[in-house]
């Protein structure tokens, strides 16, 4: 009885990462036919990208303030503290950035994505759409994944000259590290092609995999309140952890 | 209608370009593109027994500014020293021809870097000078070695030295 109900779980769960893949194929089938909507998918941009603006520079702010806070106390201990900058930038470029970011943004657009289609499942207005022969993967879908993998790196770079300037504003004007060791330092370690452009490369994935997760929770959410609830919460969740694992993989591929 | 859809095409506009200009403020002041020099430099030349750790496009400061960087290392062929071609930016062409260049390490393990230090005469470095006064780098194996056969520093003219100044003037003080 325990071992059967075990194994329908994992059955379960392969059926969800065959249908998630399945998903993918049909929603790169459906991006030339999205493309006669560009609009739509500039107004996706706008929404989870532009519209996340104020957090993610809040953020970016603050944990580029608490890297210089941190990292210029440790780095002092070995005499080092100049090479905070540096520490800094490569901190943020090759994993903070990136990572940071995704998971702000699974929680800012991320959600707001799964909620929205579910609603229009819930709603019926997918199977209108279809009725009318509006294909949603084009219409809805695709537009949405579109937009992650264009905004997401985009939003990492605000996001890390966001925290540079909080752990300049902590380290040189609040600590009295030098502003010229600061930023020769930092212009002597932090390579543009292996530091700065990995973590963008990164973020597009990232990007990518939020917006797979969210339009396919709202897909194929039950088509209730609480159904749309879960898939929401299922959207942080599954996103969260694909985001740190591919994190790990990509950088173990990209190094 | 068409007054809404506006706003958002703009806004989604200002969003990218926004998103590049950081990007573009990213790559050109936080990475190693923010060394390359931007107009003129004129190279001089300098012959040092030792190197030492010294890189290609490593930095040259004067007063621990930076001012240029290293072109080029090569071994003379004849001499048997290195021969280091120093990019000075244009707008540092006051610098005396009697100035000494020396290899300096940051910190006590950092990066190698040649430090000049000015001298008096009146007359100015030319593309193509040659910097008389040079001083290796100095190796810290050597120091080490030094102290533990000799119980000491080595006695002055004691031991031929590899790392010690050239034999054409007077060593530029060490900082």
């Amino acid at each position: 009885m325990k071992t059967s109900r075990r194994l329908s779980i994992a059955a379960d769960a392969l059926a969800q990462i065959g249908a998630v893949g399945l998903f993918f194929f049909s929603i790169l089938a459906a991006i030339p036919k999205s493309l006669r909507h560009l609009l739509e998918t500039v107004r996706q941009i706008w929404f989870v990208g532009a519209m996340s603006l104020v957090i993610i520079m809040t953020c970016g702010l603050f944990v580029g303030a608490v890297l210089g806070l941190q990292l210029y106390d440790v780095l002092s201990r070995f005499g080092s503290a100049a090479m905070s900058g540096t520490v800094v930038a490569l901190a943020l470029f090759r994993e903070l950035g990136p990572v940071v970011t995704a998971l702000l943004f699974a929680g800012r657009a991320g959600t707001s994505i799964t909620a929205e289609i579910g609603l229009m499942r819930a709603t019926d207005q997918l199977a209108a759409m279809e009725m009318m022969a509006v294909d949603p993967l084009a219409y809805v879908v695709a537009p949405r994944f579109l937009a992650g993998i264009v905004a997401m790196p985009l939003l990492v770079c605000v996001f890390n000259a966001m925290a540079i300037l909080g752990a300049h504003v902590v380290c040189v004007s609040w600590l009295g590290l030098d502003n010229g060791t600061f930023w020769g330092n930092m212009t002597a370690t932090v390579d543009v092609w292996t530091d700065l452009v990995n973590g963008i490369w990164k973020s597009a994935a990232f990007g990518g995999v939020i917006a797979l997760i969210a339009t396919f929770q709202g897909y194929t959410t039950a088509p209730t309140s609480e159904g749309v609830a879960y898939a929401t919460t299922r959207t942080v969740v599954s996103s969260s952890i694909v985001v740190l694992a591919l994190d790990f993989v990509m950088t173990a591929f990209l190094m | 209608m068409t007054q809404a859809r506006h706003s958002f095409q703009i806004g989604t506009g200002l969003f990218i370009l926004l998103g590049f200009s950081a990007l573009a403020y990213l790559a050109t002041q936080t990475t190693s593109v923010a060394n390359y020099q931007q107009g003129d430099t004129y190279a001089i030349k300098a012959r040092f027994t030792n190197i030492g750790q010294l890189k290609v496009r490593a930095p040259v400061k004067m007063a621990g500014v930076r001012i240029g960087s290293v072109q080029s290392i090569e071994l003379d062929p004849t001499t048997l020293d290195a021969v280091v071609m120093i990019g000075i930016d244009s707008r540092y062409e006051e610098i005396p021809d009697d100035s000494a260049a020396a290899i300096f390490t940051s910190g006590l393990l950092g990066d190698q870097y040649v430090g000049i230090q000015p001298g008096g005469s009146p007359v100015m470095f030319e593309a193509g000078d040659e910097v008389v006064l040079t001083q290796s780098s100095m190796q810290l194996e050597d120091l080490i070695g030094k102290f533990l056969v000799s119980g000491g520093p080595a006695k002055p003219g004691s031991e031929p030295d590899p790392s010690a100044q050239d034999a054409s003037g007077p060593a530029p003080e060490q900082p």
